[in-house]
């Protein structure tokens, strides 16, 4: 009956739930997510703070998608190289969605993580969610 | 048992869940795959994942065959007369012609429309837990609807059972290429790809270049026929000197009539912010009386509309074709089937049991 057991095995917390922060139409195809706090963290997390990091994502995510001389200009520049520039150059959405998941990192590292709780970047699920995962309480300690 | 007990550990192995380490130590082995390898959607990936196709490329190769051969026959026939007798702009104008559509028309067809990826195991039964409110005997309840407000008008978001995921407004899912689009506008066999968000301004230039193109080709060539009639010939000679002419003429010919017509088309839809998808189902059409049943997503400006969908920020794919897959997604592909399987494994049992006491009858008979 010897089982192997490894670091791992004792350290590594298990998923309790995930809650899914789904998006908010009300102005249109935007990206934009709801800002409503899921009853589920109630116990873990500031309804300010979780308030503020999903305005911020909004704020980023509008910041990507804004239609102003900036983008307009990169598009026509596009359309007169028949496209091909987008094969060297990085597209303003794109700079922007690496700084949302430096944001996103951070976030992690400084609020989420300590409450055992972990932000997803919505890009991995396809804009759709911000996904929270639950991790169980270690202090209750399983000996799973 | 044995295994367990005698089993040497293996440093690298410590890095990876206990329960699994057998399994995955076996399948780093394995060449890691990337996730274009197991979308489940009907497309074709090239190039390792950079280049997507939909399965049913329709008539992609023969659409770039009529350009080619065109301008093939084009430059080879006309325009060595037509520079001898008007000006070397010809070819070069139409060559940059020639070039602009072909690049378009490549790249409509190689890019990705702005497919949604299919919502996670854990995601699905979310949106499921959401919408379930009593405990239905059906398989398939009446399709989910749920309705929201967008600037102060009412939309209708519909529940995919292909992607489990409620659709985001003017998404739609083609049944040819089985992905959920954003911004669907149609799909088109000539191109072999769905228009969707991130290709539209692609197709868009490549319609409008061909319009350009097919009718300066058809303007040379009628310039062409034109002096060579001049120069005191029969027309039926002058078309004797040059075959060709008369294919590219016809070519272009019936060509204008639906490209041209095509080109404006899109240009109205382009003014006035809609998609296709929208413009057929008649969503936003004003047949309600005074009632502001527009489209919610106008900008009310038709130099707006055309820069926001024209010149807008390119949106990012989202289906991330060239990532890794991480060792426990091929988890959950399996248990997406299982989700599945309850339902009708009460069916099945009780299926299997008929059976059994079939077989029972048949032995004891």
């Amino acid at each position: 009956m010897a089982e192997t057991h490894s670091l791992q095995d004792l350290q590594q917390p298990a998923v309790s739930s995930k809650v899914f922060v789904q998006r908010d139409y009300s102005s249109g195809t935007i990206c934009k997510f709801q800002t409503k706090f899921p009853s589920e963290l109630e116990s873990r997390l500031d309804k300010q703070q979780f308030e503020e990091t999903i305005q911020t994502l909004n704020n980023l995510y509008a910041e990507a998608e804004k239609l102003g001389g900036k983008s307009y200009f990169e598009g026509c520049l596009a359309c007169l190289t028949a496209y091909t520039i987008f094969l060297c150059m990085e597209t303003h959405y794109e700079k922007v969605l690496k700084k949302i998941a430096r944001y996103i990192k951070d976030q992690n590292e400084k609020i989420y993580a300590p409450r055992g709780l972990l932000l997803t970047d919505p890009i991995e699920r396809g804009l759709r969610v911000v996904e929270i995962t639950i991790f169980e309480d270690r202090s209750i300690g399983s000996g799973r | 048992m044995k295994n367990c007990e005698y089993q040497q550990i293996d440093p690298r192995a410590l890095s990876v869940l206990p329960s699994s380490a057998q399994n995955h130590t076996e399948k780093k082995a394995q060449r890691p795959r990337r996730k274009w390898e197991v979308f489940p959607g009907k497309n074709r990936f090239f190039c390792d994942g950079r280049i997507i196709l939909a399965r049913q490329n329709g008539v992609l190769p023969l659409t770039l065959s009529l350009i080619i051969v065109t301008c093939g026959l084009f430059f080879a026939f006309d325009c060595p007369f037509l520079v001898k007798h008007l000006t070397v702009f010809i070819p070069v104008i139409g060559g940059v012609l020639f070039v602009f559509v072909v690049l378009s028309l490549l790249r409509t067809s190689f890019t990705d429309p702005g497919i949604l990826p299919r919502a996670t195991p854990d995601e699905a039964a979310d949106v499921e837990k959401q919408i379930d409110t009593s405990g239905s005997s059906t398989y398939r309840p009446p399709p989910r609807t749920k309705e929201i407000l967008i600037n102060q008008q009412v939309v209708k978001l519909k529940y995919c059972f292909t992607c489990k995921t409620f659709r985001p407004p003017r998404t739609s899912h083609c049944s040819l290429c089985d992905n959920c689009v954003e911004r669907f506008d149609h799909h088109c066999p000539w191109v072999g790809n769905c228009v969707g968000k991130r290709n539209y301004r692609f197709f868009y230039s490549f319609i409008i270049s061909l319009s350009f193109l097919t009718s300066f080709i058809f303007g040379c060539v009628i310039t062409h026929i034109t002096l060579r009639t001049q120069a005191g010939k029969t027309i039926v000679q002058a078309i004797q000197e040059s075959p060709a002419s008369v294919v590219e003429l016809v070519v272009c010919f019936f060509s204008i009539w639906s490209i041209l017509g095509l080109s404006g088309f899109h240009t109205y839809l382009v003014a006035s912010n809609l998609t296709t998808n929208e413009d057929i189902k008649g969503s936003w059409s004003s047949k309600r009386g005074a009632e502001d049943s527009g489209n919610p997503y106008t900008y009310n400006s038709i130099i707006t509309n055309c820069c926001a969908t024209l010149c807008g920020p390119m949106p990012p794919s989202l289906i991330d074709r060239r990532g890794f897959l991480p060792h426990d997604e091929a988890i959950p592909a399996v248990s997406a089937s299982e989700i599945e399987l309850p339902p009708f494994t009460a069916k099945n049992d009780a299926h299997m049991e008929e059976n059994c006491q079939d077989i029972s009858l048949s032995c004891t008979a």
